[in-house]
């Protein structure tokens, strides 16, 4: 076991309300009658459904494949007939609708044939990526980045560092934790993949210093390997958010990575435990992603656990399974306290990137009015980042996003420590949302009128050369013309001077 | 006194030439207060301002002959964008011109549509594809909602459609309109 010997700046000590949900092992969630699959499950492009209404399928199948290459494609969780393909109400900060396909199980459960691969050193680094994206994997962790990309590290870079974060920062959340403890082994053989394809030597499983049961059953689990190479469990003191990939990088190796950058250019690559676990399960079984480990905690549910949950289960099953006393006026948030977002129903399927589902807790309580900043600087002492957060709030209120741009708007992790930590309750985290979306929209805006302008100079360019076209035709005609009737007048002056008079 | 004088006369011719070759090597092309003006404007080619297109306002404005306030889909944020440009004080959209909409996109009813190719001529940045006596259609990504192509339309078959509001260009709210904090 290692330990670090460097940290982030900031950041916060948080309780972490674990033992309410790991006191009970991984159950399987009931099998649901229905199950909606939004297309759009990780970033990038939307899946593109190749089935129709009324086809029946099989567990596992692929029913949308990937439409771009930032794209993976999407599988059946179970057997059944697709009985719907339209928009539904997905789980999103917006509470919108999107295009989503709708399976009726039939009960069966009845798998595909599958593809497992008993001895994976047979396989290419490419063959390894085109499997992975093939089971339609993407980091479970919560961004939902096709994880077969983060597996390539392109031919300009060499990857020094493989991290695999165990961390699980944020309160409430303890599908990793769960996942570490009881199938470690499983873990270990996605690392020993991912290992090959990125050809990495050294391996860290960064795990916080609040799980140390995880944290023995993976080294006990690198031990049971023989193959594993150089790779180690570091325990990280618990502090919000070591978990969020720039700042275990740089509390793992004291490295940073840089504004605007990515771990790679750093040569280190992250993945999330269920990530491995996920890889292990497509390689070795030929499984494709089609369930993942879902906490279901808070205090409105009588019997808070991890379940193993096909992907598009609706959430009030798992809520009726753990025996919910939610009433009308309970918030219920996927992921955790500090990121997670509102759901606004409850009849909502569970997606790749759906990690908690967090129902209500006792910090829940109303907003007070915002007061006035005090210029207490809190807020920098808290950031992570080391932005200044007071700043960014000035010219987010003043919309002098240019500014707030200089001052690093974006590299802003959106963690919301400063939030918690303001004494003026100042709500900074969805200003500087806020600021992200509006900056963004601004250079699309300016991007797209560009565009038309170069459109619109080109059509004047056209339309000018069209014109002259036409002159100079009507100059040819014009010359023509006048050369056959100079012709014809010579030709009867001719004929005059033959015909006698 | 005659050397001083004679030593500032061929300074001053020095100076002068090599003024006067900078000026040649280094010729601004165009207009740079037009380009700059040009570039605030958002290109829609609307023709609102009374103008023939967003550049000859650009041109009109660069020459102080019009205010800054006539384009409506630029709106408030191009205003000020002007104002700080010129150093001017922003001043209200003039109303005369339009009001500020959210952008729409023109769509052509495919079955009312009789291949005239009239729109095809009004549109400013070429977005309509079609060709006579043949249905035509709005390149969306093109369109800059202009409106241009209603008018000349013999069966009115064009609408102008806002987008619709999906998960892909949704952004989060400015909290300074749910709860009003004093600054
Ligand atoms: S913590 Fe709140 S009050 Fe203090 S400087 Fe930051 S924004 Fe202002
Ligand atoms: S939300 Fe952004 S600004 Fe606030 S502490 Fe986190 S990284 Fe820093």
């Amino acid at each position: 076991m290692k330990y670090p010997h460097d940290t982030f700046p900031g950041g916060l000590k948080l309780a972490g309300h674990k033992a309410i949900s790991n006191q009970q092992t991984i159950q399987e969630a009931p099998l649901s009658k229905h199950f909606v699959l939004p297309l759009h499950q990780h970033i990038g492009e939307a899946s593109l459904p190749n089935v129709e209404v009324g086809d029946k399928v099989l567990k596992g199948q692929k029913i949308a494949s990937a439409q771009d290459y930032v794209s993976v494609p999407l599988h059946a969780p179970t057997s059944g007939t697709i009985i719907d393909i339209s928009e539904q109400p997905i789980p999103h900060p917006s509470g919108l609708s999107a295009p989503c396909i709708t399976l009726e199980a039939d009960g069966k459960d009845e798998w595909i044939n599958l593809d497992p691969v008993a001895d994976f050193t047979t396989l290419s680094e490419h063959e390894i990526r085109q499997r992975i994206r093939d089971a339609g994997i993407v980091g479970l962790g919560g961004a939902g980045f096709p994880s077969f990309i983060k597996l390539n590290p392109h031919t300009h870079h060499h990857v020094e560092t493989l991290i695999i974060n165990g961390i699980e920062c944020e309160p409430y959340i303890t599908c990793d934790d769960m996942l570490m403890r009881e199938r470690a082994d499983k873990i270990i053989a996605g690392i020993v993949i991912i290992r090959r394809a990125l050809r990495v030597k050294q391996c860290i499983i960064a795990i916080e210093d609040n799980k140390p049961e995880a944290a023995t059953a993976m080294q006990q689990a690198i031990e049971n390997r023989s193959d594993i190479g150089d790779t180690d469990v570091m325990v990280i003191p618990t502090r919000y958010p070591a978990g969020s990939e720039k700042q275990l990088v740089q509390a793992v190796t004291g490295k940073t990575v840089p504004s605007g950058g990515l771990p790679l250019d750093v040569s280190i690559v992250c993945h999330n435990v269920g990530t491995c676990y996920a890889i292990a399960q497509a390689i070795f079984h030929g499984e494709p992603l089609i369930s993942r480990i879902v906490t279901v905690t808070g205090e409105a549910v009588d019997k808070p656990r991890n379940f193993e949950t096909l992907i598009g289960t609706p959430i009030n099953l798992l809520l009726e399974h753990c025996g919910s006393k939610l009433s009308e006026d309970d918030h219920l948030i996927m992921g955790g306290p500090m990121m997670g977002f509102e759901l606004l129903r409850y009849d909502l399927p569970v997606i790749k990137t759906c990690n908690c589902v967090l129902t209500r807790i006792s910090s829940s309580k109303p907003k007070p009015q915002p007061l006035p900043c005090i210029r207490c600087g809190d807020c920098a002492v808290a950031c992570p980042v080391s932005l200044l957060p007071q700043q960014l709030y000035w010219y987010t209120r003043a919309n002098d996003l240019e500014k707030a741009r200089d001052y690093n708007l974006f590299d802003c992790i959106e963690c919301g420590c400063c939030s918690y930590v303001c004494p003026s309750e100042i709500p900074l985290v969805q200003y500087f949302r806020y600021a992200k979306t509006e900056a963004m929209t601004i250079e699309a805006e300016k991007r797209k009128s560009e565009h038309a302008r170069d459109r619109y100079d080109t059509r004047l360019a056209r339309i000018a050369l069209e014109k002259e076209e036409k002159a100079e035709r009507q100059r040819q005609r014009k010359a023509a013309l006048a050369a056959s009737k100079k012709a014809a007048e010579a030709e009867k002056q001719a004929e005059q001077q033959d015909t006698p008079t | 006194m005659l050397i001083a004088i004679l030593s500032f006369a061929a300074l001053a011719l020095i100076l002068g030439l090599v003024l006067g070759f900078a000026a040649i090597y280094f010729k601004v092309e165009g207009d740079p207060v037009v380009e700059q003006i040009d570039k605030l404007l958002p290109q829609t080619q609307c023709g609102q301002c009374s103008f023939a297109g967003c550049r000859p306002y650009a041109e009109a404005i660069a020459a102080n002959e019009v205010d800054i306030n006539r384009c409506p889909p630029g709106g408030e944020a191009t205003i000020h964008a002007l104002a700080d440009l010129l150093d001017r004080e922003p001043v209200e959209l003039d109303e005369e011109c339009g009001v500020e909409a959210i952008t729409t996109l023109a769509v052509i009813d495919e079955e009312r549509c009789i291949g005239c190719t009239l729109c095809i001529q009004a549109c400013p940045v070429d977005a309509i594809l079609g060709a006579a006596k043949q249905m035509h259609t709005v390149i969306s990504d093109e369109c800059t909602g202009c409106d241009l192509c209603l008018e000349p339309c013999p069966v009115d078959c064009i609408d102008m459609v806002a987008e619709p509001l999906s998960t892909q260009n949704w952004g989060w709210q400015n909290p300074v309109l749910s709860q009003e904090p004093v600054p």
